[in-house]
């Protein structure tokens, strides 16, 4: 008898199998798709998964700050802490991206010209996401039970020893499928990146759309699958796959 | 001056308004056991939490080996690691295996290797009879044997005295049993514990004193042979007859136990 988990690795390579087999299909049936998605990677795959990459790191260095300040912060911090997350979350990305590229000058003086975009975006999604990575933060810090922090601190461990050594280590587990959505989120809004110039998978495929007119529509169709394709397998990877090892363990609960 | 483990002196605590704890005193010697029992509410677990302060009582002493835990400048993760707690729900850390959930705190709070903690954690396994489990996480063990891994984890630690906050009152009636067994070998073999509990089998079969709590306060204390035969105050007499209605008196187990 297999395991749930065995089970679900198992259906997740045939998926990946499938993913690939039919892509390899698509592209021998039409040469032209396969012109148009190597022209797509090349020039912008990297973009996309520097800047999604990026985004997201810094956002979850302040994310779990956030979360920190709101649960173990002083009332001033908890504060300061969720008024950052309502106000973040309220401006959409572009904006974002204009404000510290052509609001705030001077921001970047101390970067190379070519490079300050890059860091505007990545700036951008990083101060968005953290928003959202405290919330995801925060939920998986207080789901780890009081009960279990008592029992730390009943052995002698201190507080912070029981933080790193008990509530973390199940926080992050925790907070895992959360977090593959958001990078799910991250990525596709870095798609913003064109509105300041950047070439990155979005902005490849609309310049060669462009550059043959016949295509367009096609090379917007191979746009979306890249990006399904740097997604979906993912999410369903460690989102699915970590619920339902979480539940193995009986933490959290969720489906 | 210490022939007492512990000793606990006028505790009072309160919540805001609520008073829970009005004056409570007791002391334990080496090797005793002594069983705090009485209606929910009294204080009991409220008790217990104040003796290793993770509930700091308002008022009062306790004094661990004649150290006075309420005094200034003392380590209180030390004294905790010398005070060892089992809980109602055993309170295990899910993230890890049964053995590491003993291992840890040997190696954060002990700093012992992970080999000797290894070791020390297998040792403590053994003692509940669960050494076969030790790969396990605990949502993959029942709650009696998940009880007995939260015993090995105090265990493990050496400490003092043990205290016990009603370890069989979140059990399915027949996994209880596995559980008084264990406490009572460690009992025999002359594990120094405070024990919350309503099992009077357990009680009547090794505690040295037992100690009735109701409102905040000692009502009366005395051997089991003195509760079971001529309880003084009528709200023992009451609170006891109750109790054999409901839980028995487990005189089976004892019979086993002997």
């Amino acid at each position: 008898m297999m395991s749930e988990t065995k089970k679900f690795l198992k259906s997740f390579l045939y998926l990946i199998a499938g993913i690939i087999i039919s892509l390899i299909a698509l592209f021998i049936l039409f040469p032209k798709l396969y012109e148009i998605a190597s022209y797509i990677t090349i020039h912008g795959l990297l973009a996309t998964l520097l800047l999604t990459a990026l985004g997201l790191i810094s956002g979850f260095a302040l994310g779990i700050t956030l979360a920190l300040m709101r649960i173990y912060g002083a009332t001033e911090l908890r504060w300061l802490a969720s008024g950052y997350e309502k106000l973040l979350r309220g401006i959409p990305i572009l904006v974002l991206i204009y404000i510290f590229l052509y609001g705030t000058p001077g921001l970047f003086f101390y970067i190379d010209l070519r490079y300050r975009p890059i860091a505007g975006v990545v700036l951008a999604l990083g101060l968005r996401s953290a928003a959202y990575q405290s919330q995801i933060f925060r939920g998986a810090i207080l789901s780890v039970s009081s009960g279990q922090i008592e029992a730390a601190r009943a052995l002698g461990m201190t507080g912070s020893q029981s933080f790193r050594h008990i509530v973390m280590p199940q926080a992050l587990r925790l907070a895992l499928p959360a977090w593959t959505n958001e990078y799910a989120v991250v990525i596709k809004d870095s798609s913003f990146a064109y509105g300041v110039g950047i070439v990155e998978m979005t902005k490849a495929g609309y310049d060669f759309g462009v550059a043959f007119r016949e295509l367009w529509a096609v090379s917007l169709g191979v746009v979306t699958i890249l990006y399904f394709i740097f997604t979906f397998p993912i999410t369903r990877l460690f989102g699915e796959y970590q619920n339902k090892k979480l539940k193995k363990l009986g933490m959290g609960g969720g489906s | 001056m210490d022939e007492y483990v512990l000793r606990v002196n006028d505790i009072w605590k309160s919540y805001d308004d609520l008073e829970v704890l009005k004056g409570v005193s007791f002391e334990l010697k080496r090797q005793e056991v002594k069983v705090i029992f009485g209606p929910s509410g009294s204080g009991k677990s409220t008790l217990l939490r104040c003796i290793n302060l993770l509930d700091p009582p308002q008022k009062g002493e306790i004094y661990l080996s004649g150290l006075n835990l309420m005094g200034e400048h003392v380590d209180l993760n030390e004294a905790r690691s010398k005070i060892g707690m089992v809980f109602q729900h055993f309170n295990l850390f899910t993230h890890l295996k049964a053995i590491d959930n003993i291992s840890i705190a040997l190696r954060r709070v002990k700093k012992l290797t992970k080999e000797e903690a290894n070791r020390k954690a297998l040792e403590a396994l053994e003692r509940v009879k669960l050494a076969k489990w030790a790969d396990h996480y605990p949502a993959q063990l029942s709650g009696g044997q998940q009880q007995r891994v939260g015993i090995a984890r105090a265990l493990a630690m050496d400490p003092e005295v043990i205290l016990f906050d009603e370890p069989t009152s979140a059990l399915d009636p027949e996994l209880i049993g596995e559980v008084l067994q264990v406490m009572l070998d460690l009992a025999k073999s002359g594990t120094t514990m405070v024990v919350v509990t309503h099992e009077l089998g357990f009680a009547r079969a090794v505690a040295s004193e037992m100690i009735f709590l109701g409102e905040g306060i000692v009502i009366e204390r005395g051997t089991p042979d003195h509760f079971f035969t001529s309880p003084k105050s009528e709200r023992v007499q009451q609170f006891l007859k109750q109790l054999t209605i409901l839980y028995g008196t487990h005189e089976k187990l004892l019979e086993q136990g002997d």
